[in-house]
């Protein structure tokens, strides 16, 4: 059974999808996605303590043939890491998406939502398990395919044109990682990672390997949203269903990031991507622009939703300057600050969930003296923002403090000083809606609140709950990460 | 560059030809159009590497030494699929767009969203 983890993480989340679908009710088809989730956490789970206990990548084949022809799947400290973040964050919203689901979905089609985020999840997880260049397109548009309809599922119509543009941005991005790894295959006649990563060692001036590296960096840019290539991403985060935004927003961008951090640590190599190619002369300024501008247009956005989704784009700004280090420090603090990223915006998207049924509005002007009227959960608001500063003993505070040690490591203070400036315009976005929430008084024509589901409260207080813990405990995420970025720089140099 | 590798010329020309279509045109089918080009594009590079000079289907048989490989073209059956479905989605999402907007140009339909909108554009 044991030997059969790394191929469960795919097959549970792909079986559970038609059984969704085969039993229609909404309460069964709840019941089968949460048992897949929690049981793929397990799995997870399992794979990250073996993989840290024995040291070395667990490699599974599939069907029995050996790599490099066959198709391995491998786990190593940096994606079990990644695949336990994907399934935790999914086993939380799904466990709490049955409620705020009525809101904004008729209950004869809840289960299409489930479906749909069982089969985006197989893509994700199927992305980040795979050891073969090609298979990481095809989860990619699995899991691609998947959200453009959970996006299509918002309750407005321009979730219709979120979704379409999305749809359009996304298909782009994959097909340049396609023809990136078609070329790559041109070049050395494998798609198996490890043995490219071998193969590549001495072609630096290959042009068939440069035009590579050039289409699989853009296309993974899309699909994370990197400044500027993050149109797509305010929108479908804004008009898609509460619950589908608290899960996107922490899985599918993050296993994009982990995409593009594969493939230039774990398949070009440090020599290549960043010494010879100067990678880090493109990514860096884009991720500082990121930083800077996508967290300035959110502090003028008049409703939460929006707010959130640029501050998301801002966040993403932090993980691509870490990458763009190339050092061990610097893609630690990446990594890091993906499992922290996705703890607080999903916790955050929850707690807007929330205040959407409570309030019936996101309009940040709505939200007028509601910290005193929703406590808890506007408390959990305050947590998430925090950490999203990066207020020591909050895990936001843990990734900063390690990106700032690494751009001080590197010998660039400014972008350590930049660092500390964009997260004063975190302060400033924060700020605003704690202000509206807790210092205004409520408008005498305030309608009276509902309660939002306790189910839905209870999940955003436990990413709060880890968003402390973690941020007390830093040990936990930041050696897991120091680990899989050691391993990665040993392995690319 | 030479004679020898024309087929780079059309991928490349197919794709830029697919590109643009997508950025240019305000017509959410005709943008559909462009990417399935821009997809087709890239099928025809791998179908087109997998090709050797004077080679045979990859059938092992008496008299024949030299074969194509195939393993592009097996990737390509799955990319085709992807193409299919993406399509298929795309189209879908444009029928519902045109039931809730009455249009399908890209200009009209945000027009209309920032009139009916206050969430911002």
């Amino acid at each position: 059974m044991d030997a059969q983890l790394p191929a469960l993480q795919i097959v549970i989340p792909l079986l559970a999808a038609p059984l969704c679908v085969a039993l229609r009710a909404s309460r069964a088809a709840w019941l089968i996605a949460v048992t897949a989730c929690w049981s793929s956490l397990a799995v997870a789970i399992s794979l990250l303590r073996r993989v840290l206990a024995e040291g070395e990548a667990i490699s599974y084949h599939v069907g029995g043939h050996a790599p490099p022809h066959g198709i391995e799947l491998r786990v190593d400290a940096l994606n079990a890491f990644v695949l336990v973040i994907v399934t935790g964050i999914s086993a939380v919203v799904v466990s709490a998406s049955r409620a705020s689901l009525s809101e904004e979905l008729p209950e004869k089609r809840h289960y299409l939502y489930f479906a749909a985020t069982l089969l985006c999840m197989t893509g994700l997880l199927g992305m980040t398990v795979t050891g073969d260049a090609f298979n990481v397109f095809v989860f990619l548009e699995i899991s691609s395919l998947s959200a453009y309809s959970l996006i299509s599922m918002g309750r407005t119509r321009r979730a219709l044109t979120a979704a379409y543009q999305y749809l359009v941005m996304g298909t782009l991005g994959g097909t340049f990682i396609l023809l990136g790894i078609g070329l790559l295959y041109m070049a050395t006649g494998s798609l198996n990672m490890a043995d490219l990563a071998e193969r590549l060692c001495g072609m630096e001036s290959n042009r068939t390997v440069q035009a590579a590296l050039a289409f699989i960096v853009l296309g993974a840019s899309i699909k994370l949203a990197l400044f500027p290539l993050h149109i797509w991403l305010p929108n479908a985060y804004a008009f898609a269903p509460a619950m589908v935004t608290a899960f996107l927003a922490a899985t599918a961008t993050k296993v994009a990031f982990y995409v593009l951090v594969r493939f230039l640590f774990g398949v070009f190599g440090t020599d290549f991507a960043f010494d010879a190619m100067h990678l880090d002369r493109v990514l860096m300024p884009l991720a500082l622009l990121a930083m800077f501008s996508a967290s300035t247009v959110a502090i003028f956005q008049r409703d939460l939703r929006r707010m959130l989704a640029f501050s998301s784009v801002a966040q993403i700004g932090y993980m691509v300057l870490g990458l763009s280090f190339a050092s061990e420090l610097g893609l630690a603090g990446g990594i890091v600050h993906l499992f922290n990223h996705a703890v607080i915006k999903s916790c955050l998207f929850l707690v807007m969930a929330a205040i959407a049924i409570g309030v019936g509005s996101t309009n940040i002007e709505d939200l007028r003296g509601i910290g005193r009227r929703m406590p808890l959960t506007m408390a959990a608001f305050v947590v998430g923002g925090l950490s999203l500063i990066g207020v020591p003993l909050t895990v936001g505070f843990v990734s900063k403090w390690i990106l700032v040690r690494a751009a001080l490591e590197a010998g660039l203070w400014p972008v350590a000083a930049m660092i500390l400036a964009s997260s004063l315009l975190a302060v400033v976005y924060v700020w605003r809606v704690v202000e509206v929430a807790w210092f205004q008084a409520p408008a005498e024509d305030a309608g009276a609140l509902r309660r939002p589901p306790l189910g839905l409260v209870l999940s955003a207080w436990v990413l709060a709950a880890a968003a402390l813990v973690f941020g007390v405990f830093t040990d936990a995420t930041a050696s897991v990460a120091t680990r899989a970025a050691r391993m990665l720089m040993e392995a690319g140099s | 560059m030479s004679a020898g590798h024309y087929q780079y010329w059309i991928v490349a020309v197919l794709m830029m030809t697919g590109l643009y279509v997508v950025i240019a045109k305000g017509n959410m089918i005709k943008k559909i159009i462009g990417l399935n080009v821009f997809q087709v594009s890239v099928i025809l590079f791998y179908v087109t590497m997998g090709k050797v000079e004077g080679g045979t289907a990859p059938i092992i048989a008496e008299g024949f030494e030299v074969y194509s490989n195939p393993v592009p073209h097996v990737l390509m059956l799955t990319a085709i699929v992807v193409g299919v479905a993406t399509t298929a989605l795309a189209l879908s999402l444009v029928v519902r767009i045109h039931e809730a907007y009455g249009s399908v140009e890209e200009d009209e339909v945000l027009a209309m969203e920032d009139d009916s909108c206050g969430g911002g554009g």
